[in-house]
């Protein structure tokens, strides 16, 4: 596999990567949908966190990528697992769905060699089985065919996977961090799936004329010699990859005060947002981020770096309103929390 | 640089030139936009090209319409079958690793096969999740995407190319010959490159980096591992920044001259950015800006192609099929379905006769279809005199609204602008809102009032989206009176005569037409002009946008 541009080299776009880390540390978040001009290295960051993702129990063998805690007896069956089970420490999965990809890959189906040289009924996981666990990242997720959205929201909604085909029904869980990006003149998100994303990141070319010559230097660097580019960058990453790790042991124990608390609610309230969704995934957020930090307790600091990618997609749309979402919740914090 | 040449020959030379290196490296360089009538010089410089490529290199050509088992590979039905187990077909894509894949009528390539193409270009491999296949195969590639006239690349593409070539216009025996690199000038490093080649691509307004970057890689395989020297970074601002530039870049000195002056002591002590934007601004024709920003900016996929959807209309090409049960309206797809059924049939049939083909309830593939109602809004606007900052910001509104509504109605908006001597495309197709905005905020207005260039820009774009399968709309913002001539002439006259003539052609192609009437007091000409395009006329004297778009929603039934 060839190498990966590494994340920590990723020059500012500081939002986008908190929104990944923040999503790594906590996976019931809800995922992030990254939005952005052409060229702003959105899939190469999404691509550099799987890098950084630390490892998870895994049963060995499992072609379903179960929870070893969870289910202690036995996997899904015909999981692949061989008894007694045993259980071995893997990488988060993080699974690529490509453009194109159709719908029996997607869910899974028959193995097909398995058909055609013994006559056999064999099912063949597909990415989302793959992705149980772990990360599903889609690039041009706008372009996705309706068929295939379908079936992610239908699956990210229950956690489960149900395929039926040839006399054979198979079920297992499929619960994963969904992760897009895009680029929003390639034509709007449909609603349904946008709010699937707990967090969403804007995206913008730098206009900083340093910080461009930057970009352009280190790309330019990387594309030279990517090997030693990545090993130059070999601790850079190894830091941000344990900060994910302590912060994700940290969570449970991260606390948002009751103050904080209150402040999330009135700032929903102050920008109508639909639902609790919004205000849940704000306090995980800041509690994501809090762990990230290393502090015990979320802070109104942390609120307010996450307010605006924990709700710029959950207000409602006004086509004539030239206000951004972020402008609109930039102002509602300066007016709900003051300066 | 040789006074005696021509603005011309430079340009073939230059094309003739980024053939050279392309070959060296088609991967690295990813892509080239080549826009030439196809024809003798066309072919000459894929030949070029070609001829180039490192011997044993694969020079592919994918076929128009093709499907994309065709591009990416999937199953080979008949060998699988025939061979008991699965056996891959490999797709243009894995075919043309290490080479490089011509893309003919690159703008009418579907949305999602722009995106493939460009994931394939990231990548440097195809990541194939299809039919029961899962692979990877390397496909380091680049692709040669040709177009023709005005309309526009798929911007997924566009921006990935390193090259935008513009062949048009040229003479058919035109000579295409590389020339070698005079005037190399002093060397410059590495770090100074790469800040002054983006440096100068942000003074001629290129958001992207990648330009800059592929501006980078060109002028390295230019210097072929040896030192980058200051004529390569001229040539390659030339090449890469100037098809690009959204803004003439602010000259050094007062007028920049037509051509780079003869290297020599007037370059000595100038900071690097500025020769690099003095190139660029030379290879900018005076005028040429707005025509090229507008191809430019390419056509986004607007959401519509993008799902393959428009294709599968009437009069579009077939979007491929998916599982599903025929009926209420779902036309079955017998041949898909059959091929969905065949793998299974060793496990469905027993061992003995009776043979016969089982089709399950699973292997029923439908065709996909596009909804009827896929319309593609044209808004011509008269940019034109003093009204027009109020009219433009009126046909903005009417953009917006109509956008706002194409969220449900897939409705793509294309505005068209026009004033002084020429009418532009200020909006290629779209469904996004984002770009709708991006695209029209910031438009002069003032000038002559060339209603027929209007009319015309409108009739074309009005028949590339028939092509594309859509079903196109004029509405004209105007108060129908004009003053410029298609030829640029000025007079009431001629300028009025083109216009009626285009109306006729409008109207005789069939195109669904309305004329809103902007002028403060309905005048005569709007009704005429109405009558000669056959067209709706609505008097709206201040036109609201609401009363624009609930008008629309009349015509669109």
């Amino acid at each position: 596999m060839a190498p990966v541009y590494p994340f920590s080299a990723i020059v500012g776009q500081e939002e986008m990567k908190r929104a990944l880390m923040i999503a790594a540390v906590d996976p019931g978040i809800g995922g992030v949908m990254i939005f952005g001009d052409r060229g702003t290295g959105k899939s190469t960051a999404v691509r550099g966190l799987a890098r950084l993702l630390p490892r998870i129990p895994m049963v060995e063998g499992c072609r379903f990528n179960c929870d070893p805690a969870e289910d202690a007896e036995r996997c899904v069956p015909g999981c692949g697992a061989v008894a007694p089970r045993r259980v071995v420490q893997a990488p988060v999965p993080f699974v690529d769905l490509p453009l194109g990809a159709t719908e029996d890959r997607v869910v899974g189906a028959l193995d097909l060699e398995a058909a055609l040289t013994q006559g056999a009924r064999v099912f063949e996981p597909g990415l989302l089985a793959r992705a149980h666990r772990g990360f599903l990242y889609i690039d041009e997720i706008n372009l996705l065919d309706d068929h295939i959205v379908d079936l992610l929201l239908d699956v990210a909604q229950s956690g489960e996977n149900i395929v039926e085909r040839e006399g054979l029904s198979v079920r297992h869980p499929a619960r994963f961090v969904l992760v897009g990006s895009g680029n929003p003149e390639e034509g709007e998100l449909r609603p349904q799936l946008l709010d699937r994303f707990g967090l969403s990141v804007e995206v913008r070319t730098p206009t900083e004329l340093a910080e461009r010559i930057e970009v352009v230097r280190r790309r330019d660097a990387f594309d030279q010699d990517r090997a030693g580019f990545v090993a130059a960058q070999a601790a850079a990453e190894r830091r941000i990859a344990r900060r994910i790790d302590q912060a994700r042991r940290r969570l449970a124990q991260t606390v948002v005060p009751d103050d904080v608390l209150t402040q999330a609610a009135r700032l929903c309230l102050a920008l109508g947002t639909d639902g609790l969704r919004g205000e849940l995934t704000l306090l995980r957020a800041a509690r994501a981020l809090a762990a990230l930090e290393r502090r015990p307790e979320a802070q109104m600091a942390d609120l307010k770096a996450v307010a605006p990618m924990a709700l710029r997609h959950r207000l409602r749309r006004n086509p004539l309103d030239e206000t951004g979402s972020t402008a609109r919740i930039e102002r509602a914090m300066a007016e709900v929390w003051g300066p | 640089m040789n006074p005696a040449r021509d603005e011309t020959a430079l340009r073939l030379a230059d094309a003739a030139w980024a053939a050279r290196l392309f070959a060296r490296d088609p991967h690295g360089l990813q892509a080239v936009v080549l826009r030439a009538r196809a024809g003798p010089l066309r072919d000459r410089w894929l030949a070029l090209l070609r001829a180039t490529l490192p011997p044993g290199a694969p020079f592919r050509r994918l076929p128009p319409g093709s499907d994309t088992d065709r591009l990416t590979g999937g199953l080979d039905l008949e060998a699988t079958l025939a061979a008991g187990r699965p056996v891959p077909a490999a797709g243009l894509l894995a075919e043309a690793d290490g080479g490089i894949l011509v893309v003919p009528m690159a703008e009418r390539l579907a949305a999602t096969h722009a995106a493939l193409l460009a994931a394939v270009l990231d990548a440097g491999a195809i990541h194939l999740e299809r039919h029961g296949l899962s692979c990877r195969r390397p496909a380091r590639l680049g692709l040669v995407l040709l177009a023709e006239g005005d309309e526009p690349v798929p911007a997924i593409l566009a921006e990935r190319a390193a090259l935008w070539l513009d062949l048009e216009g040229f003479r058919a025996n035109a000579p295409l010959e590389p020339d070698a690199l005079d005037a190399l000038g002093p060397d410059v490093s590495l770090a100074e490159a790469a800040a002054a080649l983006t440096e100068a691509a942000a003074a001629c307004g290129i958001a992207s980096l990648r330009p800059a970057l592929m501006a980078l890689r060109l002028a390295r395989l230019a210097a072929r591992g040896g030192g980058l020297r200051r004529g390569h970074l001229e040539r390659v601002a030339r090449l890469v920044l100037a098809p690009r530039a959204q803004r003439r870049p602010e000259p050094a000195q007062e007028s920049p001259p037509p051509r780079p002056p003869a290297d020599g002591a007037d370059k000595e002590g100038r900071p690097l950015p500025d020769l690099l934007v003095e190139a660029v601004a030379t290879a900018l024709p005076p005028g040429l800006l707005s025509a090229f920003a507008a191809k430019a900016q390419g056509r986004s996929a607007g959401g519509d192609p993008a799902r393959g959807r428009a294709r599968a209309g009437l009069r579009g090409r077939p979007a491929g099929s998916r599982p599903g049960l025929p009926g209420n309206g779902r036309r079955l797809a017998l041949s898909d379905t059959l091929q969905a059924a065949a793998p299974w049939q060793r496990l469905r049939a027993p061992p003995r006769p009776p043979l016969r083909f089982r089709l399950h309830r699973d292997d029923l593939r439908i065709q996909r279809v596009e909804p009827p109602a896929a319309t593609t809004a044209v808004l011509v606007v008269d940019a034109s005199g003093s009204a027009a900052a109020e009219r433009l910001a009126e046909a903005k509104g009417a953009a917006e609204w109509l956008l706002a509504e194409s969220y449900v109605r897939r409705t793509e908006v294309a505005v068209v602008a026009f004033r002084g001597q020429e009418a532009q495309l200020l909006l290629p197709p779209t469904r996004s809102l984002t770009r709708a905005r991006r695209a029209i905020a910031g438009l002069p207005g003032g000038g002559g009032t060339p209603l027929a260039a209007g009319l015309e820009l409108a009739r074309r774009l009005a028949a590339a989206e028939r092509r594309r399968g859509r079903t196109p709309l004029v509405v004209a913002l105007t108060d129908g009176r004009a003053n410029v001539a298609l030829d640029g002439r000025t007079g009431r006259e001629p300028a009025r005569a083109d216009a009626w003539r285009v109306a006729a052609l409008l109207r005789a192609e069939g195109v669904a037409t309305t004329v809103i009437d902007i002028s403060a007091r309905p005048r005569p000409e709007a009704a005429e002009l109405a009558a000669a395009l056959g067209a709706r006329h609505l008097a709206l004297p201040r036109a609201e946008p609401h009363r624009i778009a609930a008008a629309l929603r009349e015509d669109r039934g």
